[in-house]
């Protein structure tokens, strides 16, 4: 990489400045030219190439990419944990004037949590179940040379979670992790990385496991919280949106390297790199806020939305009409027959117009799945049908219900377990052609290059292997096999939730060219609302397995009837940016 | 949020950049590569074996002991009985003895040779055996679930209880005829529960993959999905566990013919050979090294062959 204007700060600074006379003139964290690499089995990769990055006190910056940018690599190498093999081969990395690489084990110990603490990604595994919360926040005081005694170590506990968000503190810190919620975790996380006063704070994607009302107020807390200690704030983060709402200064990473680093405003409104015009192009938060703009002055931002065959969404017949539909799951009890009754779906009604599509949106927890694997026939209604055309699916005959196996079929969300590893890609797409006994194997051959033409895959894929491919490769396996027996409706479950945003823009693409092209349904799954703007006509959205709002997607984005809708609305990372233009 | 934010002219170091196009270039996104030799887990499995020198010691080792118990004639012209006369009783090695001789005057290397093939038939039947019961019975426990695991689960618990070398000694006492085939049957009808519990184990991790509802949104039988698709996702640790297991089989049953339960003592063994030559221990103790060393070579070349089986079909040891 070459030179950059950090130079003429950062280089300037060679002897440790003492803490009480810095000021917020210099910068806080400095990382110069950073290199770090993993030994494998087949050699060196490298995975950090020169990275520039520089923070100053008690700035929030946002480090954005994709999986495999380096963007993590980054942030754990400053307080040298970086996993397996990693190591740092160049650079340097300057923190409050001294040098970080190359500290010994001591030294790097007494830093963290001390002058920087870390928020990691996922609040499930990183809470040891078997302590008490308190302890372990009790744990890191300790650890970090709080002085005090036992009594003033227990208060300082509970004030650290009050401050976190967490109400009646002093009685949460003696409950154990697992009975805590996700949010809940997530605040205890940061009531530890916060427990030291430290001068930076790393958040490692703090919240990309949470739903997303979660996710807001739990960063709206921590960004007053921060706002109030004067810690400076390193975000780690796959979502353009939420870091371009959070942080002032961005950083953009592809493939090891800074594409792009600049204020976040202008990195939004005026992305210079290929990649970061490709980014801000794709990120749903992004696009769907754009399209929002653009419908509030009344034109349409033709290149995000649908295509739309017309606009009378409401002319086309029903594919799918669920009526009343209730699943109710026996929760097994301690002993035998004590059990409880928990109502995942509580009679809901929808219906899919043909060459449509339904978002079904909705938390973790709210039913969504489950009515989805209803309409899939994998799961029996206690009460309610699913009507096909008319025809109350419950009733058909096992002959029946087989042939309407043919013309509904999902797609399911994660990318590397719906294919099955010891099927070459041929047989994982012709499976459901045997299977249905479609044409001999030479017409299914055929099929299946077609297939492939479909999802725009190389033909030659069809001899490779599931872990030669990426996940929005699969992705498109998994979308040709579930079209291989010609579909009418297909139901994404969170199709593209777990794929990168530029991936996920491109099967969001494709979805909408195979709607356009064969008059397809698509009952879609999703916790994502930035994701229903760009490619459902009509929405659901779903709470406590009830549906407390169903509209056309306009109405529900421009005239949100429910509280619950305005909040989902409002949780949408970038929701308060103003990049209309 | 503050408002001005956004206005603050940049601070030093925080100028807009934008990395040189030629510098980091941006393919096209998820690109498949055609170019390279389709490869599937169990090839990729094999790519990684091969390149182990521990592979291929531990396969040359098998190989040797496969073919000493397939033709032992190969290796020498007499038969394991022949030439036995207590007038050659305990000859050091000589030529035309090259281990030297029993108590009894027969030619211990004849008899080390001829004693493969006992072991290993034992050592294959059993494994055999012990795969098929010990999948069916993990298999339907952990995919039917239900009453069904509860029973077989129980069922399992009850065998894994049951004091192996006691319950080998109880029956062996009492049937008729001590083959090779009996004896693997006594072993095992109590051997087959630790792969039943793995096998039960895998099966769980994987019926509750995508690829499986899949299968049943097209209307696949659960038999068919168990077979098709559960059973050859969950083989990886069954071929690591059954092929450690065959040596600990080839040991069990030189341990029951050493206590001279195992095989009849008229079938050459190890077993056999390392009890006869008990007696004579203080005085000739290299009578049992031969057999003991055979043994253990042949125990040896299964578990490293195990381990590296292991290493190439674990996912967490393999790079993706």
């Amino acid at each position: 990489m070459t030179t950059t204007i950090t130079l003429t700060d950062g280089s300037t600074e060679d002897a440790p400045v003492p803490a009480e006379k810095r000021d917020d003139s210099s910068p806080l964290l400095d990382i110069k030219d950073l290199r770090i690499s993993f030994t494998t089995a087949t050699g060196t990769v490298e995975a950090v190439r020169g990275v520039d990055l520089t923070v100053y006190p008690g700035q929030s910056v946002a480090i954005v990419g994709e999986s495999g940018s380096g963007k993590s690599t980054t942030a754990h190498a400053i307080i040298d944990l970086l996993p397996g093999t990693g190591k740092v081969t160049g650079g340097s990395i300057t923190f409050g004037g001294r040098e970080l690489v190359g500290l010994k084990r001591r030294e790097v110990e007494d830093l963290r949590g001390r002058e920087i603490g870390l928020v990691p990604q996922d609040p499930m595994s990183n809470l040891n179940p078997v302590w008490r919360i308190g302890t372990q926040i009790d744990e890191a005081l300790v650890a970090n040379g709080f002085q005090g005694s036992k009594a003033e170590r227990t208060a300082r506990v509970a004030e650290l979670l009050g401050e976190a968000g967490l109400p009646d503190a002093a009685r949460r810190a003696r409950q154990f992790p697992h009975e805590f919620s996700g949010g809940m975790r997530q605040r205890a996380l940061i009531a530890i990385g916060l427990a030291s006063r430290p001068k930076l704070l790393i958040a490692d994607e703090p919240t990309s496991a949470l739903d997303v009302t979660v996710q807001k107020k739990i960063l709206d807390h921590l960004e007053g919280l921060t706002a109030e200690l004067g810690t400076a704030v390193l975000f780690i983060t796959h979502d353009l949106g939420l870091a371009a709402e959070r942080a002032e200064h961005l950083v953009v990473m592809y493939k090891g390297k800074v594409v792009e680093s600049g204020p976040a405003l202008q990195i939004l409104k005026d992305p210079q790199h290929e990649y970061t015009k490709r980014l801000v192009a794709s990120a749903p938060s992004l696009a769907s806020r754009r399209i929002q703009s653009a419908h509030a002055r009344g034109t349409e931002a033709e290149d995000l939305l649908a295509e739309h065959a017309d606009e009378s969404a409401t002319a086309a017949p029903d594919v799918v009409v669920a009526k009343d539909l209730t699943k109710v799951f026996h929760i097994r009890g301690s002993r035998p027959g004590a059990h409880t009754d928990f109502t995942a779906v509580d009679s809901i009604d929808f219906a899919l117009p043909k060459g449509r599509t339904l978002a079904l949106v909705g938390e973790s927890g709210s039913g969504k799945s489950t009515a989805a694997n209803m309409v899939l026939g994998l799961l029996e209604p206690t009460s309610g049908t699913v009507q096909f055309d008319g025809k109350d699916v419950a009733t058909m005959s096992a002959k029946e219900q087989f042939a309407l196996r043919r013309r509904v079929q999902p797609v399911f969300q994660n990318p590397y377990g719906s294919l099955d590893p010891t099927y070459s890609i041929f047989r994982s797409i012709e499976e459901p052609l045997a299977l249905h006994r479609v044409g001999d194997r030479k017409s299914r051959e055929k099929r299946v290059r077609e297939l492939l033409d479909m999802v725009s895959l190389p033909q030659a894929t069809m001899r490779r292997f599931p872990n030669e491919l990426s996940g929005g490769q699969r992705q498109r396996i998994a979308i040709a096999r579930a079209l291989a027996l010609k579909p009418e409706v297909l139901v994404l479950d969170e199709a593209v939730s777990a794929l990168d945003v530029l991936v996920q823009a491109q099967i969001l693409t494709l979805l909408n060219d195979l709607q356009a092209e064969l008059g397809l349904s698509f009952l879609f799954i999703t916790h994502d609302l930035a994701v229903v703007r760009q490619i459902a006509d009509l929405v659901a959205v779903m709470k406590d397995g009830r549906i407390v709002e169903h509209a056309t997607t306009d109405e529900v984005f421009d005239n949100p009837q429910q509280e619950y809708t305005r909040d989902l609305l409002a949780a949408i990372p970038g929701a308060s940016l103003e990049i209309g233009a | 949020m503050p408002e001005n934010r956004y206005e603050k002219a940049p601070r030093p170091g925080q100028g807009h950049y934008v990395a040189a196009p030629e510098d980091v270039k941006v393919g096209v996104v998820d690109a498949v590569s055609t170019d390279e030799a389709p490869s599937s887990m169990w090839r990729e499995a094999w790519r990684e074996m091969s390149h182990r020198p521990l592979f291929w010691v531990s396969v040359a080792m098998i190989l040797v002991v496969i073919v000493v118990a397939l033709v032992p004639g190969l290796f020498t012209s007499q038969l394991p009985r022949q030439g036995c006369s207590l007038a050659n009783s305990l000859l050091p090695p000589s030529g035309e003895h090259f281990f030297g001789t029993d108590k009894n005057g027969c030619d211990i290397y004849t008899r080390t040779l001829f004693g493969a093939k006992a072991s290993v038939l034992v050592g294959l039947l059993t494994t055999a055996f012990v795969v098929v019961i010990g999948t069916v019975i993990g298999a339907v426990a952990g995919y039917y679930g239900g009453w069904l695991d509860t029973i077989l689960s129980r069922l399992t618990d009850i065998f894994f209880a049951v004091p192996f070398v006691l319950a080998a000694i109880v029956i062996l006492s009492i049937v008729p005829s001590r083959s090779a085939l009996a004896v693997a049957l006594v072993l095992a009808s109590f051997g087959w529960t630790t792969i039943a519990r793995i096998t039960r184990g895998a099966v769980l991790s994987v019926k509750n993959n995508e690829f499986v509802t899949a299968s049943k949104a097209l209307g696949m039988s659960r038999a068919a999905i168990l077979w098709r698709h559960v059973l050859p996702n969950s083989a990886a640790p069954i071929i690591v566990y059954s092929t450690v297991a065959l040596g600990t089989f080839i040991v069990a049953e030189a341990t029951l013919t050493f206590l001279g339960i195992g095989l009849d003592p008229s079938t050459v063994s190890w077993g056999g050979d390392l009890s006869a030559g008990r007696s004579s221990i203080r005085t000739n103790a290299e009578i049992m090294f031969y057999p003991a060393a055979a043994l253990a070579f042949t125990v040896l070349g299964f578990i490293m062959l195990g381990d590296v089986v292991r290493d190439a079909l674990d996912p967490k040891a393999r790079k993706r």
